[in-house]
């Protein structure tokens, strides 16, 4: 029996992944081709970095990723704070199923419907090229914001409210205990929601896909575009190295408490399992 | 009773504002295009024009309904054994499972479709072996084999947690009872994952339901799906107004599948917390 | 809790850090100007294996001769009717476009497009006359010019010696692309108009005379083809053909050149029945916020050295004298392949029969479209999926009276 179980396990993981093992074995190979290794060579990899396309998809990544996170984590903290401390049941609950919204739609509805929202408001004012990065960082801070909500907001469900009242009673305004009371003691969940729109944010393709122009193109789009035209061998490279560094920032977060689990967790969430 | 403080007051002001906007105001703007025409006028038109879609509905829910259900007989095993490992290995287990989640979809769709191509490597090794080669891309299994491929992780990991969240004096209650190994199963264990089995669920349906990106890969663009659908009159044409009709009408129809999920559910426990 | 703290922090601190160091970078060069240029996909030399990267040159060229710091932000498109798409939704402002003739033509009369002053374009001259002035088909009778050729050609069937036997009969025709024999190897365009065109062709009807029966019968050879098609693909057509994961496809034959680079199994024909010519030129769209420039880049394509690096690039044929009469250039293409020079200006090429795509009239348009999304929609779908939902749902609607069966049971237990 145990013996059948590891089997089981052994086999599937092997599937899983055998396309991603065959793109990394690949992405040496010399010939430049996927069904027969010719020869090591690392070619392909020199390639990439001489590819300014590539690097500058990355670098739009990481800003729209951080500037995206930031400003959501921003926002949702303080709508967090204000959904645990009010009592009106109606509001809680619209504010929590409004926030539902972007993780329960399928990702292509949230990108059409914000490219709609851009379209219509340019022809209302009649404005030229509107698509770029400030379309993307607002469409990327909307499918955050639910993320980072659901971080904080047990964090101050669990906050004992007398620590608040304390330093109420001891003199300090609401925005002193906010900042010097509560703001320390919710920081770890402040951090996850952080953590989590900043890989979200970097890995999103689908929605980048509705509200992006050429100017300003993230690592996702620039693989689409890739798959979509001929595949230049550096793009394997690519992967590769997309795919190791996930691995090593997986095993650093794994090692001081599970995030990804904390990802499909909040996802389940979204898909109406809690919120209650 | 304390009066609300002001700070306390303007503190929800930005995401309501941003929500409004941004959440609220992007729905209204679908419902706004699937309703009327290009010069603006009411037109029920665009949702009358939904049915000649009826084959795209039909096949993006059987594609993902089997899907789905494949995971699910998939998964299920899987957590289930990888919740009876040792520690070590399910932590080992645990990452293994997440990295796929993490990798790009378009990575591991693209890989996939180097792998199974005609000229591919499983059919090279086919050839080698001397079989003959076997077309996959541009089938409707290897469509679905993408979804199931894709979306595999995201099943088994909530049922993963559910199991490991089981509390084993159930399980030796059951035994003590006089229960088999196979009655455990189906009426101990099944009953108090099923929350995990419906996020599972979900987190496989959606995405498979409104895929575009493994139908044109791996489908070869054959099979067409509401996503495929959609993306075209947002991406090659400019007819946004039936793209937001079929958006809208998807929208719908999965929050619908979601309600009847969650009632037969029988409101789930929260696994969350 | 202590330690995922800092370490998460230590992790967005090194971000921050390294956007900062690459936005710094960024900020040096603040005082350049951008043009955008939205080609087809593969039809620029880009640098990669050893070409010369032509819009870098560009830029140098706008540094060291004209003084200007000028980066060229090209992006490609895989469809006329994508292009189309983008730039009428005015989602995204461009310099210079590169679309065909037909969509050249609606373009025009849809006032999408800006006259070009052809003088001020010192290359303009070395232009084939075969495509100015009254030649001009594809800007309709506008009166203007409003585009630049930049490469042209014909649609011809690929097809891998490797599986097609080369004494078929159906070589030389489009019918090859129907042969049942080759199900799963066969790849069709992933555009209206050239997919349409193959089936016009075949059936040997006017391929710019929308008349809803014929091409209806169009449609209905394309839904037999869809059958035994592998997939609807444009530029997707390297890797498959070059890997062997197609047999047959229709394309371009420029293109044809340059997979025969790498795979010596594929050969081409243009089919008997007739098929298409098509003219690719350089046009500025209304809302350009860089005419000047736009003007600069459009002659430097058309620079004898420039022109050369792309046409041996591409292998696509190109419309400039000083190109074709180039020893080198010709010299180069034998190498590619022995007939190059002929598929592509020759006698192959000029005995064919070819027929230009006209702008369709907006009937023609709309119904092109009905027809494109019908032939999208409609698939044909193994018995196995249906049974495999029959039993899922039949299983699931056991499920569903099974237990609320057994609440009504327990319910009344309870009562």
């Amino acid at each position: 029996m145990k013996f059948l179980s590891r089997f089981y396990i052994a086999i599937i993981f092997l599937l899983l992944y055998a396309p991603i093992l065959v793109v990394i074995l690949f992405s040496f190979n010399e010939s430049g081709s996927l069904n027969s290794f010719t020869g090591f060579s690392a070619q392909w990899y020199a390639d990439l970095f001489r590819n300014d396309e590539a690097l500058t998809a990355l670098k739009n990544s990481l800003i729209l990723a951080v500037s995206s996170s930031v400003l959501a984590t921003v926002i949702g903290t303080l709508a967090a704070f204000s959904i645990s401390r009010s009592k009106n049941k109606y509001y809680k609950r619209t504010m929590e199923t409004v926030s539902n919204i972007p993780m329960m739609n399928p990702d292509i509805v949230t990108g059409v419907s914000m490219m709609l929202l851009f379209v219509g408001v340019a022809q209302l004012l009649h404005a030229g090229s509107y698509l770029g990065f400030w379309t993307m960082l607002i469409a990327h801070t909307t499918f955050n914001l639910p993320y980072v909500i659901l971080s904080v907001l047990p964090k101050f469900r669990q906050m004992d409210k007398s620590l608040t009242e304390a330093a109420l009673d001891l003199g300090c305004t609401p925005v002193q205990t906010f900042f010097r009371v509560e703001l320390p003691y919710i920081s770890p969940g402040i951090v996850s929601g952080l953590m989590m729109s900043f890989t979200l944010s970097l890995d999103d393709f689908v929605i980048s896909h509705f509200v992006s122009s050429p100017d300003f193109k993230t690592l996702p789009l620039y693989i689409y575009t890739q798959t979509a035209h001929e595949v230049k061998f550096s793009m394997y490279a690519l992967c590769t190295l997309l795919i190791f560094a996930i691995l090593i920032l997986l095993i650093a977060v794994n090692v001081a408490g599970s995030l990804g689990e904390r990802r499909a967790r909040k996802k389940a969430v979204g898909y109406g399992m809690g919120g209650k | 009773m304390k009066k609300k403080s002001v700070f306390e007051r303007v503190a929800a002001f930005p995401y309501v504002l941003w929500s409004a906007m941004f959440i609220i105001g992007p729905l209204l703007f679908v419902l706004f295009f699937a309703l009327t025409d290009s010069t603006g006028a009411f037109t029920p038109d665009n949702i009358l024009s939904l049915p000649s879609y009826a084959h795209t509905f039909g096949i993006s829910l059987g594609f993902s309904l089997i899907a789905t259900t494949v995971c699910l007989l998939i998964g299920y095993p899987l957590a289930y054994c990888m919740s009876r490992m040792s520690e070590r290995a399910r932590s080992v287990l645990t990452i293994l499972l997440m990295l796929p989640m993490w990798i790009s979809l378009l990575i591991r769709t693209y890989s996939l479709m180097a792998l199974l191509d005609n000229g591919g490597l499983v059919n090279s090794l086919l050839e080698h072996l001397g079989f003959d080669r076997i077309t996959f891309i541009g089938t409707e299994g290897a469509v679905i084999l993408g979804m199931i491929y894709d979306f595999l992780p995201y099943m088994v990991l909530p049922i993963y947690t559910s199991m490991t969240k089981l509390d084993g004096r159930y399980l030796e209650a059951a035994s003590d009872l006089g229960c088999n190994s196979i009655q455990t199963l189906f009426k101990v264990i099944l009953p108090l994952t099923m929350p995990g089995v419906i996020s599972g669920v979900t987190m496989v349906f959606v995405p498979s339901i409104s895929t575009f990106y493994i139908s044109q890969k791996l489908g070869g663009g054959v099979f067409d799906l509401l996503g495929d659908t959609i993306e075209r009159q947002f991406q090659l044409a400019d007819t946004y107004y039936i793209g937001a009709a079929i958006s809208l009408v998807m929208m719908i129809l999965i929050l619908i599948s979601l309600a009847v999920m969650n009632k037969f559910s029988d409101g789930g426990e929260d696994i969350i917390v | 809790m202590k330690r995922k703290l800092y370490l998460s922090v230590a992790v967005l601190l090194l971000v921050l850090v390294s956007v900062l160091a690459f936005s710094s970078c960024a900020e040096e060069e603040s005082k350049e100007v951008t043009l955008y240029v939205y080609n087809w996909g593969e039809y620029i030399s880009d640098g990669s294996e050893g070409s010369l990267d032509v819009n870098r040159a560009f830029e140098d060229y706008c540094k060291e001769e004209l003084g200007l710091n000028v980066s060229v932000n090209y992006s490609t498109f895989s469809s006329n009717e994508s292009m189309y798409a983008k730039i009428k939704s005015g989602s995204a402002s461009y310099d210079v476009i590169v679309p065909s003739d037909y969509m050249i033509e609606r373009m025009v009369k849809d006032d999408l497009l800006m006259p070009l002053e052809l003088d001020r374009l010192e290359n303009y001259r070395y232009i084939d006359e075969s495509f100015k002035g009254e030649n001009v088909y594809y800007e309709g009778d506008s009166g203007n010019t409003y585009s630049v050729p930049y490469f042209y050609g014909m649609v011809g069937v690929i097809y891998n010696t490797g599986i097609v036997d080369e004494n078929d009969e159906q070589i030389g025709s489009w019918d090859l692309m129907w042969d049942e024999q080759y199900k799963g190897n066969i790849l069709q365009f992933n555009n209206s108009r050239d997919a349409f065109g193959t089936a016009l062709y075949k059936l040997g009807y006017d391929v710019n005379d929308y008349n809803e029966e014929r091409w209806r019968e169009a449609l209905d050879e394309l839904l037999t083809q869809k059958e035994i098609v592998q997939g609807y693909v444009m530029d997707e057509i390297f890797n498959k053909m070059k890997s062997d994961s197609a047999a047959i496809a229709a394309y371009y034959a420029g293109d044809y050149l340059s997979m025969y680079e790498e795979n010596d199994k594929l050969s081409f024909f243009y089919p008997e029945e007739g098929t298409n010519i098509y003219v690719d030129a350089m046009c500025i769209p209304k809302g350009s916020q860089n005419y000047d420039l736009a003007m600069e880049y459009i002659d430097f394509m058309c620079r004898e050295d420039i022109a050369i690096e792309n046409a041996l690039y591409t292998y696509y044929a190109s419309p400039l004298t000083t190109v074709v009469n180039n020893p080198e250039y010709r010299e180069a293409m034998a190498e590619v392949h022995e007939d190059a020079i002929d598929i592509l200006y020759g006698e192959t090429a000029n005995n064919v029969k070819t027929q230009a795509y006209l702008n369709l009239s907006p009937d023609g348009i709309r119904g092109l479209n009905i027809l494109w999304e019908e032939l999208k929609a409609k698939s044909s779908i193994g018995n196995g999926i249906y049974i495999g939902c029959g039993v899922i749902l039949g299983v699931l609607a056991l499920l569903a009276v099974f237990h609320v069966v057994k609440k009504r049971r327990w319910g009344k237990l309870y009562d």
